[in-house]
């Protein structure tokens, strides 16, 4: 039987553009006393992914937590793509997925079937990563919400964080953009059916493939594109490596309906909240106000960001084509001058 | 005139784009109530070639749309 459930219709915004500002987020820890301990390799202070606690010469431990209210109107699609979200950040990392928990709310009218599709989504998609979910909580909400917390395993010297990047790197990314402004239009219809489709099938694909190719290379700095935007995102890889990231826009995987709709103003609230964070670091030069507003757009399950030793950027690349949606070469690192940590360039105009 | 307070995006851009294209006015008063629908309205106003003046009362804005 088709489900008639339109979970999106029960969500105030979608996907990672509920995510709370990094600004405001900044504010809201603001003096709360924080404790450290030799073992923590990546605490919050440093603006990552997920925390780091090394256990041994051999081993750390990676933990991450992740969840949203629905992107997608089929259960099982959202479970799915949530769960992709989460693990997510132990791939941005370097590390490899071992163990979730999940966290769910569910409006007491939630269809029993509906939750469990969404949870069977959750399962597939942690299963897919070779890691096992081991239990859960869950409480009732008047808007449905879904997630994991994750945690994985490292090798304390391949840990990937996302302040590393040195003078000469070259940066790759590995999904298309435009998600946070297809699933905003989506909501009032104006995506083609097709483009949505696809976009759906990009938030489900796991980063496991990228990461299993970019461990390999001489990889400064990783983090996944999500909630705060491309811009956002490398902005904190900027600023976290003190450095200058250079970046041609034209080489940049732009889905060009989601490109058409940021010109009509089709743009969800996040991309203004990305912007306000990280406008005043980025020269835009003489990039379109479009453009612009596609990297900021917030993703939901986006790609990773990588910085890599110049030297292993033909190799990786060649590697990376075979295994992620879109492999892009995007840009270098430089050292920083003291003024903007983000340059835009274009060529093609 | 389209009044879209109240309304979050992207309904009021819809409704604006529904106007535009029913009557094609040389001249449209958008009325909102969030910052974010300011800039939203804005850059469709200006994908269709109308300059825009926007006034703000008490965290209502009143936008006027001219060809």
């Amino acid at each position: 039987m088709e489900n008639e459930i339109k979970l999106t219709k029960l969500a105030n915004c979608a996907g990672c553009g509920a995510k709370v500002g990094a600004g405001v987020l900044s504010q809201l820890l603001e003096g709360i006393r924080v404790h450290t301990d030799p073992k923590l390799l990546v605490g919050f202070d440093k603006s990552d992914d997920a925390s780091v606690y090394k256990i041994s010469e051999e081993l750390a431990l990676v933990q991450t937590v992740d969840f949203f209210p629905p992107i997608a109107d089929d259960p099982y699609t959202f479970g799915a793509i949530a769960a992709a979200n989460a693990l997510s950040d132990v791939y941005a990392m370097g590390g490899e997925p071992k163990l979730a928990l999940n966290i769910m709310a569910v409006p007491k009218n939630m269809p029993a079937e509906a939750v469990h599709e969404l949870l069977r989504g959750g399962y597939d998609k942690v299963y897919e990563a070779g890691a096992l979910i081991t239990g859960g909580h869950s409480i009732l909400d008047e808007e449905p919400k879904y997630g994991l917390a994750v945690t994985g395993f490292v090798h304390p010297d391949r840990l990937l964080t996302n302040s590393g990047a040195k003078p000469g790197d070259v940066l790759f990314l590995t999904k298309p953009l435009g998600i946070g402004i297809l699933t905003t239009a989506a909501k009032v219809e104006m995506v083609s059916a097709e483009t949505y489709a696809r976009a759906l099938r990009q938030m489900m694909t796991l980063n496991k493939s990228a990461r299993d190719v970019i461990v390999r290379y001489r990889v400064h700095a990783c983090t996944d594109v999500t909630g705060f935007g491309l811009l956002g995102h490398a902005c904190e890889m900027a600023q976290g490596s003190g450095a200058e990231l250079h970046i041609s826009v034209d080489a940049i995987d732009l889905i060009p309906e989601a490109l058409q709709l940021a010109t009509i103003g089709i743009l969800p609230e996040g991309m203004y909240r990305n912007r306000d964070f990280a406008a005043d670091h980025v020269d835009a030069g003489t990039v379109s106000l479009a453009k612009q507003d596609m990297l900021y757009d917030p993703q939901t399950s986006g790609g990773l960001l990588i910085a890599v030793h110049p030297e292993d950027a033909d190799a990786m690349y060649e590697e990376l084509k075979d295994a992620v949606l879109s492999a892009q070469r995007i840009g270098c690192v430089k050292e920083y001058r003291g003024g903007k940590h983000i340059y835009l360039e274009e060529t093609n105009e | 005139m389209v009044d879209a307070r109240g309304l979050s995006c992207p309904l009021p851009v819809v409704m604006v784009q529904k106007e535009v294209n029913k009557t094609a006015p040389d001249e449209l008063e958008v009325l909102v109530d969030a910052k974010v629908c300011v800039e939203n309205v804005t850059r469709f106003a200006a994908s269709c070639g109308y300059a825009v003046t926007v006034e703000e009362t008490d965290g209502e804005y009143k936008m006027i749309l001219k060809k």
